[in-house]
């Protein structure tokens, strides 16, 4: 048997089939070797979770409320850390605001929703002649390539995927999961794991020719693909993704809706050293054109707010959020004014992106919006400031210049600012 | 092996005398490579003038075209593009075999009449027109009888976007609806249907001036509301029914009906200021009063002219399909900042399409019966720049390597393991497997913009799926009647089994690399059928059979 062929089948396969021999002592020494690694992750791998609310959620009424204005709606203010006050419905997080940050200036000119979530993912606006990397992608590519412990994917998409690694090649791309973790066609029987080793062998010869007759990346990229998903199916990380495992009292805590599912699932599987993580707020939709307030009154807050509180929570004692950034946002926020339905439209000249963890400095509320929601008042961001912000506590050095199949030079973060007051 | 007719036999072997001669004396005139024209057998001169158009493109930039693809390459690829599946082990050997000179333009022919070529190009606008995922409150099934019937019948492009857009009814009794109902997933005054339209069917995307002026090029805001006027004189009914067994309500069916919207539609500037849009479509100005049908006043003007948008449309949606690239990049957004890479050719391709009255076959014809079509997708030093994987404009100068489409995979895993003789040939309940077996492809997404990405091509779910899916695990079946049961007990050796193996999976037979890795496993294997699963199930997820090239 090869034990380096080109899939990866190295020291889980070698374990997989020596395993089946008998052969315990290597076993033994890999997993304690494995079981030490994973306390390193715990405390030194930085990571972000991205919670997306896809349609675009009305900050208004959830971030940076308006009380006294026209524009304000039903929902009252309530305090958190210091002045900073959010919308009554989020009590929980309220609690735990001082671990958490708002960018109440955010300013993003994109309101359709394809281009707003390009956007506010990549940090460019859409371009007909590149597909930028989605930050994840970014971060995978600058992050995930240096674990070389990482045998699962280092960009995983919960609920669903947005935006692709463009340039950066599918290595990269967003790998998607359900909320429960289940990933189809990944688990097989022993027998079919005792025979891998020489399907891939007769597959590395087949592979390898049709590489070298020079017909593209693609072939090439095929058979990368191929060793990721070998790794995939043969790691003990594959753990991480069985997210039904963990306590009840800590799964109702979270949040028992694919949301609280995806969130506890993330949590994992920064704890294996996967360093971005998206997941869809699938709390219900956010492109509130209507019923705004009953909505999110009833349906989407209430478990938004209980999914990121124990998040924060969850994090802090287990001393991972120094090293976890939490970014919460959709691709744009909502009109100040409440239309006829009684809902919000599209509006990207002023709203609000929360941010937290990652050894920021949490607890505040930076820039402002006018009385009225519409103006903002001094400083406005860009979603290449935002990402900027991250990178920095991620360590991502941010004079990092990506370059296109094409060769043109792409600053990381489309050359965003981190935003001082938050890094210090 | 691969055998070449005589005739390709001497026009290859004269492109490896010119390519010798041309890299001795470097300073012998590019692109002169093949001292015979090439031709598949057809004789239409408008075949001609697309292979001296692209040759002079190789002229211009200096680079050698790769060799006419051998028999069994270029058989698969036009199978594939033609009706979606590979070929089958008989038609690979009954066409290598064949000295007939004109057999690459017959076999065209032969796959445009094949029933197969209908259900091909259906999946495949089906795709474009409602997504893979079909939306709720829309009718697959309708969709798919209008366009089997458009494709059956060979419709006039033409008509079909005339029916399209200007569709009303019952999604069941009008099929063209669908595409309408698709586009109306949000109440947003018909600017998804705009957006929609002008990319499809016009190739042109003005969906960000919907919120400001064109960044790249001179479309103002305004354009992008005069195109929406025309789609406002209508909305959707669902009607719902009771569900006997549950008492509760369900969907029954949605239809399209006609309003009696009149005059200008609004917008919003940046600014903040609002402003009026007519229905004005290349500055023919539609009477915005009541009573005028605006969707067939549009439907008329947009196949007005020579070489109507919807012609180049269509004609670079084709080239991109069959050949990977189109001649702009993507091929929807042929504006006037995205110049497209041979002009000359893609406006005579428009007009001559315009004189045929829009047969899509005969574009399919053109474009197959092309030079660059037959090209094998290797390449060498000698046009390794005409790469546009890596951004360079393509050249056509070697065929591009495509990915499957799913419904691809899915059909050719069928003939791949025989499955389409013992008769499947139920054309409903072959559908309605193939759409479970696509179902897990699909996410589910949240996003109202109708986002029609899936987890397929190229990722780690299709690699998984290839390696311990159903669809893998009956291939490679060694029930009593599977393919490779059915080897197992046929005459002849090892090496007369491989050989079969690759021939129906890659069309090929193998090199003897593969023979001798082949056999070796098989001597290493506890029983032969272990190692026929183990070789076949290698054959089906290596890059050669996935991709379409």
């Amino acid at each position: 048997m090869t034990i380096l062929n080109p899939y990866g089948m190295t020291r889980r396969h070698f374990l997989n089939h020596v395993a089946g021999a008998a052969t315990a002592i290597p076993t033994m020494h890999f997993l304690s070797h494995l079981e030490a690694n994973a306390s390193q992750v715990k405390k030194q791998q930085k990571a972000c979770i991205l919670i997306w609310m896809a349609g675009g959620p009305p900050t208004i009424d959830i971030w940076d409320l308006k009380p006294g204005s026209k524009n304000g709606g039903e929902f009252k203010p309530i305090s958190t850390q210091g002045d900073m006050q959010i919308s009554e419905h989020m009590p929980q997080t309220a609690k735990v605001m001082g671990d958490l940050s708002l960018i109440r200036s955010m300013s993003t000119r994109e309101a359709d929703h394809a281009r707003g979530t390009y956007y506010m993912h990549s940090a460019y606006v859409p371009n007909p002649t590149v597909v930028h990397p989605t930050f994840g992608s970014v971060v995978s590519y600058e992050l995930g390539s240096r674990r070389k412990e990482l045998d699962i994917p280092s960009f995983i998409s919960i609920g669903g995927s947005r935006g692709s690694a463009g340039f950066l090649g599918m290595a990269n791309s967003p790998f998607v999961v359900s909320s429960d973790g289940s990933i189809q066609n990944a688990e097989i029987n022993m027998t079919e794991q005792q025979r891998l080793g020489q399907r891939l062998d007769m597959l590395q010869v087949l592979e390898s020719g049709f590489i070298k007759s020079k017909r593209g990346e693609s072939a090439n990229s095929h058979k990368d693909i191929y060793k990721k998903a070998v790794n995939l199916m043969t790691s003990k990380q594959m753990e991480a993704f069985k997210v039904d495992q963990e306590p009840e009292a800590l799964k109702e805590a979270y949040g028992t809706g694919n949301f609280g599912k995806g969130l506890l699932l993330a949590r994992r599987l920064v704890e294996v050293g996967v360093p971005f993580i998206e997941v869809s707020a699938s709390v219900g939709s956010w492109d509130l054109h209507q019923g705004v307030f009953d909505t999110l009154k009833n349906q989407n807050l209430p478990q938004l707010d209980k999914g990121i509180s124990a998040l924060v929570t969850d994090l802090k004692q287990r001393a991972m959020l120094d090293d976890v950034t939490i970014v919460c946002m959709g691709e744009f926020g909502r009109t100040p004014r409440i239309n006829q339905n009684v809902g919000r439209d599209h509006w990207a000249a002023s709203w609000t992106a929360m941010v937290g963890g990652g050894g920021l400095k949490n607890g505040q509320a930076v820039g402002k919006t006018d009385s009225n929601g519409i103006g903002i008042e001094g400083k406005s961001y860009l979603p290449g400031d935002l990402w900027a912000t991250v990178s920095h506590s991620l360590g991502i050095p941010l004079d990092i210049v990506h370059t296109s199949k094409r060769g043109r030079p792409m600053k990381l973060a489309n050359g965003g600012t981190p935003i001082k007051e938050l890094i210090g | 092996m691969h055998r070449f007719s005589k005739q390709l036999c001497v026009v290859f072997a004269s492109a490896i005398c010119a390519s010798l001669l041309v890299s001795l004396a470097d300073a012998a005139p590019p692109a002169a490579s093949r001292a015979k024209a090439f031709s598949t057998g057809s004789f239409d001169p408008f075949v001609d003038y697309i292979n001296g158009q692209i040759r002079q493109g190789w002229e211009d930039n200096e680079v050698e075209p790769s060799p006419i693809a051998t028999d069994a390459e270029w058989l698969r690829r036009v199978h594939l593009d033609l009706i979606g599946q590979i070929p089958s082990t008989e038609e690979v050997e009954q066409f290598v075999k064949d000295r007939d000179t004109a057999k690459r333009s017959k076999i065209i022919d032969k796959l445009l009449d094949d029933p197969a070529y209908v259900q091909n190009f259906t999946n495949v606008w089906t795709n474009l027109l409602i997504g893979r995922r079909t939306p709720r409150r829309v009718s697959r099934n309708g969709m798919q009888k209008f366009l089997r019937e458009v494709f059956a019948k060979n419709r006039p492009w033409n008509e079909v976007v005339q029916d399209l857009v200007s569709a009303e009814g019952h999604f069941e009794e009008n099929g063209a609806v669908n595409y309408l109902l698709a586009q109306m997933q949000n109440n947003d005054e018909a600017v998804q249907v705009t957006a929609a339209t002008t990319r499809l069917f016009l190739g042109i995307q003005v969906q960000c001036t919907q919120c400001h002026n064109h960044p790249f090029n001179d479309w103002k805001q305004n354009q992008f509301w005069e195109y929406n006027s025309f789609f406002r004189q209508m909305r959707r009914i669902n009607h719902r029914k009771t569900d006997p067994k549950t008492g509760r309500q369900v969907d029954d069916y949605s239809e399209v009906v006609a309003t009696g919207f009149n005059g200008p539609v609004y917008y919003e500037k940046r600014s903040g200021l609002m402003q009026v849009a007519y229905p004005i479509f290349e500055n023919v100005k539609v009477d915005p009063e009541a009573g005028v049908e605006r969707r067939k006043e549009f439907s008329k003007l947009i196949v007005q002219g020579e070489k109507p948008l919807i012609a180049s449309a269509i004609v670079n949606r084709m080239w991109g399909y069959f050949i990977g690239y189109g001649f702009t990049r993507p091929v929807d957004d042929m504006g006037p900042h995205n110049p497209a890479s041979h002009p000359e050719l893609l406006t005579k391709m428009s007009e001559e399409l315009v004189k045929k009255k829009y047969d899509l076959k005969q574009l399919a014809r053109w474009i197959c019966n092309s030079e660059a079509y037959n090209l094998t997708s290797q390449f060498g030093r000698k046009n390794d720049i005409d790469s546009p994987e890596r951004g360079e404009t393509p050249l056509f100068s070697h065929m591009y390597v495509k990915n499957m489409t799913a419904e691809q995979l899915y059909d050719s895993l069928i003939v791949a393991t025989g499955a389409h003789k013992s008769g499947q040939s139920n054309w409903e309940r072959a559908e309605a497997q193939r759409r479970r077996w696509m179902g897990q492809f699909m996410v589910a997404f949240d996003s109202d913009s109708g986002d029609d990405s899936t987890t397929f091509n190229g990722t780690i779910p299709q690699a998984l799926m290839m390696m311990n899916g159903d669809l893998t695990k009956n291939a490679i079946s060694a029930d009593k009647g599977s393919y490779l049961n059915q080897l197992l007990l046929e005459k002849g050796n090892d090496q007369v089994k491989i050989r079969k193996m690759f021939m129906s999976t890659l069309s090929r037979y193998p090199d003897r690399r593969e023979t001798t890795s082949a056999q070796r496993l098989i001597g290493s294997s506890k029983d032969k059928l272990t190692a026929y699963q183990d070789l076949y199930w290698a054959l089906l997820n290596s890059n050669e059979f996935v991709f379409n090239h």
